[in-house]
């Protein structure tokens, strides 16, 4: 029996792909450094930023909206994967400056001088200057590339495995996300952690050792940004595409069901979890030298929340879904924020749009729940013609996490 | 004939409530059993404990030739060791197809790496047409089991449950809410699949149980009353007292 290629069986994926493409041409050829100069540097890099968020927004349809996991907690993830890559960029960036600095010096110093006084640099600001373990592999390049998927991949397979393997679901589990999120979050918080506390990590946008300027950096980080995102959704589609999709969409829908057919859910769930908390890992490695600085205050409980609201708005259970809420959120939400909106004079009281726009986004996230499930993502449909059953008001299977009526596609 | 399971001196009480009580049951390969009892007998939370659902508090339940203890095992790996199980609801995978859901129950292996990789050969296509054809789906296998009729949902999860090629099926009132057509459909799928299989339908409807032609158990309380044919067992005083009398 012959099968069609993967992607032709999933048209979506190649217009996809091919939007992608011209979106980062696009801007290539607009941007200051490879052409007319007509969008700045810094929108390049919220450009770019934007697809990293796409990328995890990616992951969170994979958790939620395929496997209904709601994970509260997969920007911890992100941040991990930002504090990974953000490490090893301020070590060498930091090694280069204090080695110019020294090699003027009446007596060339040795290799200890020279890590103590990277040490004295980067922790001065949290009154220590000792390298603390964790630091451990930030000298290379390679080992801590290896570390933005091991760290977010490894909590999430040893919380996952806890959680899990005491069939903790529903609100329950996203309780626990939510207080992992916040525990990590705190404990960056401290000085003690190791990662400078509530300074953060900064001064990421330097790649160490490239002469290249933030105009040309910038736009390299969209092309990466957007091969990771391509990358990502091809490897997203095909997860959820054939057996082992059935498999994780029946657990969304009948989790027991499921174990009867003999298949260990619990072996499903930690699959994904893990998996989709390395995709989050690379987004947020890539995201954080886009945007220069990362401190706790990135991995608070409520980043983990915006996800699930992204996702929710642009249509659970649809890849492209994810990415269309996540960069039309994240977008807009630059914009109202940004002050670029005018404020809206009412004579008794003036609406300013950076007050008021979560206030905004609040009241749509409601109105999609209420009146459009299926979210931005659902218009599609309605060019596709595929409309939803008609299940007088039943959810796809009994779980809390399973499809509603009109999130269904027929 | 081998026994293939054997329950013996069971018992699970439920906050102070013994819903069984020093159960013993036992089945052979190849036999069809009809379990029939009041509402509160146990029917169900018996196949919860066979399937690994509940533990019970005391008692031994024995599977096989190897003689394994199912009590040590989880839904998952009892499942695998061939034990299937029908809802009394039907329960299929709404969102999907009925090709999925027949794909997804063929006896293949069920961990996350070879699903992941599982690509589907000539072997297991012409399975599940033949499944489909066989609990009377054959037009349906593109269309969502959402969109199916009560009954064909019915079908389509005893057509899971043979796909999965147990060795004991379970069946959960099968025959509930269905037209007298779709029983007889029902009933002929049932005999079919003991011929080869041991299998145990849990009913309320007499006349489905008569049509079963097997050997019954009546539940009550929480333990076995009686046990034979049909006629053996509806002669029973006791059981006419307790079931069949109100």
């Amino acid at each position: 029996m012959t099968r069609r290629p993967f992607i032709l069986r999933n048209p979506s994926i190649l217009i996809f792909l091919a939007l992608l493409a011209i979106f980062t041409a696009a801007v290539t050829l607009m941007s200051e450094a490879f052409g007319t100069a007509m969008i700045s540097t810094s929108f390049v890099k919220t450009l770019g930023k934007t697809l990293c968020l796409c990328l995890v927004a990616l992951a969170m349809d994979l958790v939620w909206g395929y496997c209904g996991i709601l994970s509260l907690g997969h920007f911890a993830f992100f941040g991990l994967g930002g504090y990974m890559i953000g490490m090893w960029l301020m070590y060498a960036r930091t090694e280069i400056i204090v080695t110019e600095s020294l090699a003027n010096a009446a007596i060339p110093p040795t290799d200890q001088e020279i890590v103590d006084a990277i040490g004295t640099q980067i922790f001065g600001v949290v009154g220590s200057s000792d390298f603390p373990p964790i630091w451990a592999f930030a000298h290379s390049l390679p080992l801590q590339l290896l570390m933005v998927v091991l760290v977010p991949g490894l909590l999430a397979l040893v919380f996952g495995w806890l959680a899990f393997r005491s069939r903790v679901t529903g609100v329950y589990l996203s309780i626990l996300t939510q207080a992992m999120t916040l525990a990590l979050s705190l404990y960056l918080f401290q000085n003690e952690s190791g990662l400078r506390g509530n300074n953060g990590l900064s001064g990421l946008q330097n790649l160490p050792g490239v002469a290249a300027s933030q105009a040309v950096v910038s736009v390299w980080f969209l092309w990466a940004s957007a091969l990771a995102l391509g990358l990502g959704y091809l490897l997203c589609a095909w997860v959820v595409s054939g057996k082992f999709g059935s498999v994780v969409r029946g657990i969304r829908d009948d989790e027991a069901r499921v174990r009867f057919l003999g298949y260990s859910v619990e072996g499903y769930k930690l699959f994904i979890f893990t998996l989709t908390a390395i995709i989050a890992g690379i987004a947020g490695a890539l995201y954080y030298p886009q945007a220069g600085i990362i401190n706790p205050g990135e991995v608070a409980p409520i980043a983990s929340i915006y996800l699930a609201v992204w996702v929710a708005i642009g249509g659970r259970g649809r890849l492209y879904g994810a990415v269309i809420g996540a960069a039309l959120v994240s977008l807009i939400s630059t914009w109202f924020t940004g002050g670029l909106v005018p404020s809206v004079p009412l004579g008794f009281y003036t609406i300013d749009w950076v007050d008021w726009w979560l206030v905004l986004l609040g009241l749509s996230f409601v109105l999609v729940t209420l009146f459009a499930p299926k979210g931005i993502g659902g218009l599609f449909d309605l060019v596709s013609g595929r409309f939803a059953p008609d299940r007088h008001g039943a959810d796809y299977g009994p779980d809390k996490g399973s499809l509603q009526e009109e999130e269904g596609r027929g | 004939m081998s026994t293939l399971l054997e329950v013996s001196g069971v018992s699970v009480t439920f906050d102070g409530y013994k819903a069984i009580r020093n159960l013993s049951f036992r089945i052979g390969e190849a036999e069809m059993r009809a379990i029939i009892g009041p509402n509160g007998a146990g029917k169900t939370t018996f196949m919860d404990i066979v399937t690994g659902k509940t533990r019970p508090d005391e008692g031994r339940v024995i599977w096989g030739e190897k003689s394994v203890n199912l009590l040590r095992m989880n839904e998952a790996r009892i499942a695998q060791e061939g034990i299937g199980r029908k809802f009394q609801r039907p329960t299929v995978f709404e969102d999907q197809t009925v090709h999925a859901n027949l794909l997804m129950s063929l006896r293949n292996p069920r961990g996350s790496f070879p699903c992941l990789f599982y690509r589907p050969n000539r072997r297991d296509q012409v399975r599940v047409e033949e499944l489909a054809e066989e609990i009377g789906l054959s037009g349906e296998l593109h269309r969502k089991s959402g969109e199916l009729s009560h009954g064909q949902k019915q079908w389509l999860e005893i057509g899971m449950l043979l796909a999965q090629e147990p060795r004991l099926l379970l069946v959960d009132e099968p025959a509930a809410g269905m037209t007298l057509a779709e029983r007889e459909h029902t009933t002929d799928l049932l005999k079919e699949a003991a011929k080869t299989r041991a299998v145990v339908v849990v009913e309320h409807d007499m006349e489905f149980v008569r049509r079963l032609e097997c050997k019954v158990t009546v539940l009550h309380e929480g333990s076995v009353l009686a046990e034979g044919s049909l006629d053996h067992v509806t002669s029973n005083p006791q059981v006419i007292e307790v079931y069949l009398g109100r």
